[in-house]
């Protein structure tokens, strides 16, 4: 490949591309992501590219490895074009079926298209599938248009054409104002306007800047960056560049956690890429602009996603947040000036370049525009990443999209956020997602993770949970955070475990106060947001807890007791072979009775007892009944039936 | 000469030069303001937060930690406030979790109504000031010890195979250290490291 001199010849070589490609050849896009490799999408690549060799048509029909396309629920994907028929579940025995069918036979197996729960009505074709009917997808729908490894493939969905017009139609100022003028905001966490940031970078004192992308991804449950990274690594660096030459920097970092291995490789070869065709590099494009790329592992610590302390490790120490007060657009990494932005916020860039600001504004509220990716776990029966407009409703995301709770249970929280967000109850379900909506209902954006949980969730231990898990990837360096969580974690447990005591509350809320006043950095300060917003609308859960002894969740294993309901028990042994500590008397035809002295409460007994018996029942905050006497343990099934 | 710039400190006004910090101010013209980490000869750290301040903009009224915050022309400053004492106590009574017998730390209970038994006890003196660390990497230049993992695993650490050759000759840090956990760790790591030195 020799390299690209002029927009023109981009221009020239991507007409080449197009033209050798036929858009009725059969594409078979198989989604490579992390989720459906771990469904076993690899043995599903590789029985396609055998089952075509083997019915002697590789000429006739493409098989590309994609990015993630965000049903995880139903990996692996698999998408088949130009007709868009979209199979689910799709495994290495289905294949050959497939090939014969729909490439030969241009008909739909119809065992694999989406059949809708209830109904039983089916999809064949994406945008058909109500979970992505309410979704905008501007920045995941490349994922399955693309081989996530080829830059062939991101020239020809209209790739580096927003850099070309960057660089040859637009002045930098001009890009800048774009950028403001889109409203876009930071969408790692924060929520602060890229175009100001941007803006001050360009005009702080300085030669060198930096460009830096912030692919630290560290919240459980969250994987936005990931797919993004993995599926369509040169939207990023794309907009990577079109930021550089926007704030006059000519180098750019991208920190990208170490333990996303295939987002790393990715990023990698598609900087290897861009280099090659004259698209980083020295004089990009002839435009005389020069801008190279290094992409850092970060070494596994949460704390790393706060700027500051990325910066810190960028610079080759111990990733600690920067007590001082200044802008890091303004002295950012080695004092310079540099306009560190999230993998989706440089996403965006490109598309907001190309379509302009006002079609960018068009989707959204009022203080968030857009659309926002967001990673959708937990009690929830369509896991994945969605795509929606800023302003969608929580209930629209959690039901129309997500499908609601499975097992007809019942919905009680949603966590957004992250773990230094805030958990949402179901009376707020109508509200709006945004930035600001969010951190008014005591919970915030974060970089989008959604965790859904359902009546089975003890409040108090989810604020547990996560206060633990930042207590651990605290720094430690201030003491609001390293300190006030630390016994924040002990209280929490304690309530956990029944031993709660009057005033907890009080207390964690007054160490609460002081990791928000206090602490040097955004981890600190938003730690404890899962806290006050249990404590904000889950405060009963806690009452129940301290007071009664009570886990109203039936959760929390120190606070409940099992029991098999004589009535129920039909002597089936399932329990009592299971048990761990041998603690359920009982034999044939003798009802089963734990012993609440052995019982350690591990739930193996409601596990095993056979549905159609449903004997085994939680207690909490009340002791089980007394045993039933030994004489009466005897089922006379005659009698009994 | 650097530029002057004038602020008002508790209702004084003072001069202090450009790039000064707020704490240094206080101190230029003897107003207290209590500190752990804090050391003259280092540079300043922002990890304990004792040293926070009230800054007033009219109406609205910020806190900022003045080891850190650089002075600016026309800042007023209050070095103590309802809610700058209530910061100070919740973090002494977390810091006598692990060190309720340090002087330096009873002192400032005292003066904020800290209680020292408010949290469970702790079997780590150590505060994590870090002035020992920084004294042996800026001032000694030894880098002889250092911190260990992050959150409330984290701890210092002596390295003995230069603590080995440096400490003996040395130990600047010990009388840095507000709640003498370091001299044990000190003697500790001396008895691992070298016992025919043992006293």
């Amino acid at each position: 490949m020799t390299q690209l001199k002029s927009p023109e010849e981009l221009d020239n070589y991507r007409q080449t591309l197009s033209s050798g490609r036929d858009a009725n050849t059969p594409c078979i896009a198989i989604c490579a992501g992390t989720g459906c490799l771990a469904y076993g999408a690899a043995e599903v690549i590789g029985a396609f590219k055998a089952e075509i060799e083997k019915q002697g048509l590789t000429a006739k029909v493409d098989t590309k490895g994609t990015g993630c396309p965000g049903y995880c629920e139903k990996g692996p994907v698999v998408v088949i074009y130009p007709e868009e028929i979209c199979y689910l579940g799709v495994m290495p025995e289905d294949v050959p079926e497939i090939i014969t069918q729909t490439i030969v036979g241009k008909k739909v197996v119809d065992r694999l298209v989406y059949s809708d729960p209830d109904s039983g009505e089916k999809a064949i074709h994406q945008a058909d599938i109500p979970y992505y009917k309410q979704q905008k997808r501007f920045l995941l729908s490349s994922n399955t248009l693309i081989d996530s490894r080829s830059i062939d493939d991101y020239l020809l969905i209209n790739g580096y054409s927003a850099l070309s017009k960057a660089l040859f139609q637009m002045t930098a100022e001009e890009v800048v104002e774009e950028v403001k003028k889109s409203k876009l905001r930071g969408r790692g966490g924060g929520g602060f306007p890229a175009g100001r940031k941007w803006e001050g970078s360009r005009d702080a004192p300085g030669e060198v800047k930096y460009v830096l992308v912030n692919a630290d991804e560290g919240d459980p449950g969250a994987f936005m960056d990931r797919a993004l990274l993995e599926g369509n690594p040169h939207s990023i660096l794309e907009g990577l560049i079109i930021g550089g030459y926007a704030i006059g920097a000519h180098e750019g970092y991208v920190y990208v956690r170490q333990e996303y291995p295939l987002a790393v490789e990715n990023i990698n070869l598609a900087i290897e890429q861009a280099e090659e065709y004259g698209l980083l590099g020295k004089d990009i494009l002839g435009s005389g602009f020069d801008f190279t790329v290094k992409v850092h592992q970060g070494a596994g610590a949460f704390v790393c996603g706060e700027s500051t302390a990325l910066m810190t490790a960028l610079e080759g120490r111990a990733g600690e947040p920067r007590p001082k007060y200044v802008r890091s657009n303004v002295k950012g990494l080695w004092n310079r000036p540099s306009v560190l932005n999230n993998v989706e916020t440089w996403a965006n860039v490109p598309l907001i370049i190309n379509r302009g600001a006002d079609w960018f504004t068009q989707y959204g509220t009022e203080g968030s525009k857009g659309t926002k990716i967001f990673s959708l776990v937990g009690k929830i029966t369509n896991t994945g990443l969605v795509e929606v407009p800023m302003g969608i409703t929580l209930r629209d995301i959690i039901y129309k999209i997500g499908g609601g709770i499975p097992g007809g249970k019942k919905f009680k929280a949603i966590q957004t956020g992250g773990p230094s967000g805030g958990c949402i109850p179901e009376t707020l379900l109508d509200l709006e997602v945004g930035f600001d909506e969010l951190t008014e209902a005591g919970s915030m954006m974060g970089s989008g993770g959604m965790i859904v949980m359902d009546e089975d969730t003890c409040m108090v231990d989810m604020a547990r949970y996560f206060i633990h898990f930042l207590s651990d990837e605290s720094c430690g360096k201030c003491v609001p955070c390293r300190e006030g969580l630390r016994q924040m974690d002990r209280i929490l447990k304690k309530i956990t475990e029944g031993r709660g005591e009057e005033g907890d509350t009080k207390t964690l809320e007054e160490l609460s106060e002081l990791a928000i006043d206090a602490s040097l950095c955004a981890l600190g300060k938003s730690a404890p947001n899962p806290l006050l917003s249990t404590l904000r609308y889950f405060k009963d859960e806690y009452e129940a807890h301290i007071k009664e002894k009570r886990c109203p969740a039936l959760s929390c294993k120190e606070l409940i007791s099992y029991y098999i309901d004589p009535e129920k028990c039909r002597a089936c042994r399932a329990c009592m072979r299971k048990c761990p500590v041998d603690g359920i008397s009982g034999g044939k035809n003798r009802i089963h009775v734990i012993d609440q002295e052995k019982c350690t409460s591990c739930g193996t007994c409601l596990d095993v007892c056979p549905p159609k018996f449903d004997a085994v029942v939680k207690y909490s905050g009340e002791p089980v009944p007394p045993p039933i006497p030994e004489e009466k343990r005897t089922i006379d099934r005659k009698k009994k039936k | 000469m650097s530029k002057k710039i004038h602020l008002q400190i508790d209702g004084r006004d003072i001069e202090a030069e450009e790039g000064m910090t707020v704490l240094e101010a206080a101190h230029s013209v003897g107003i207290n303001i209590p500190t752990l980490c804090f050391h003259h000869e280092l540079e300043p750290w922002g990890g304990c937060r004792l040293c926070m301040v009230e800054l007033e903009f009219g109406d609205w009224t910020r806190r900022v930690v003045s080891c850190v915050y650089l002075v600016e022309e026309g800042l007023v400053v209050k070095t103590r406030s309802l809610k700058v004492d209530k910061t100070r106590k919740g973090i002494l009574e977390l810091l006598l979790a692990h060190a309720p017998d340090s002087p330096q730390l009873t002192a400032l209970a005292e003066e904020y109504g800290a209680d020292r038994n408010r949290f469970e006890q702790d079997a780590s003196f150590c505060i994590h000031c870090g002035l020992c660390v920084r004294y042996c990497a800026e001032v000694a230049e030894k880098h002889a010890l250092g911190f260990i993992d992050r959150g409330i695993r984290k701890e210092i650490s002596f390295i003995p195979e230069i603590a080995a050759k440096e400490c003996n000759d040395c130990k600047g840090c010990f009388p840095l250290c507000p709640t003498s956990y370091l001299q044990a760790a000190f003697v500790l790591v001396e008895s691992l490291a070298f016992p025919s030195n043992g006293k």
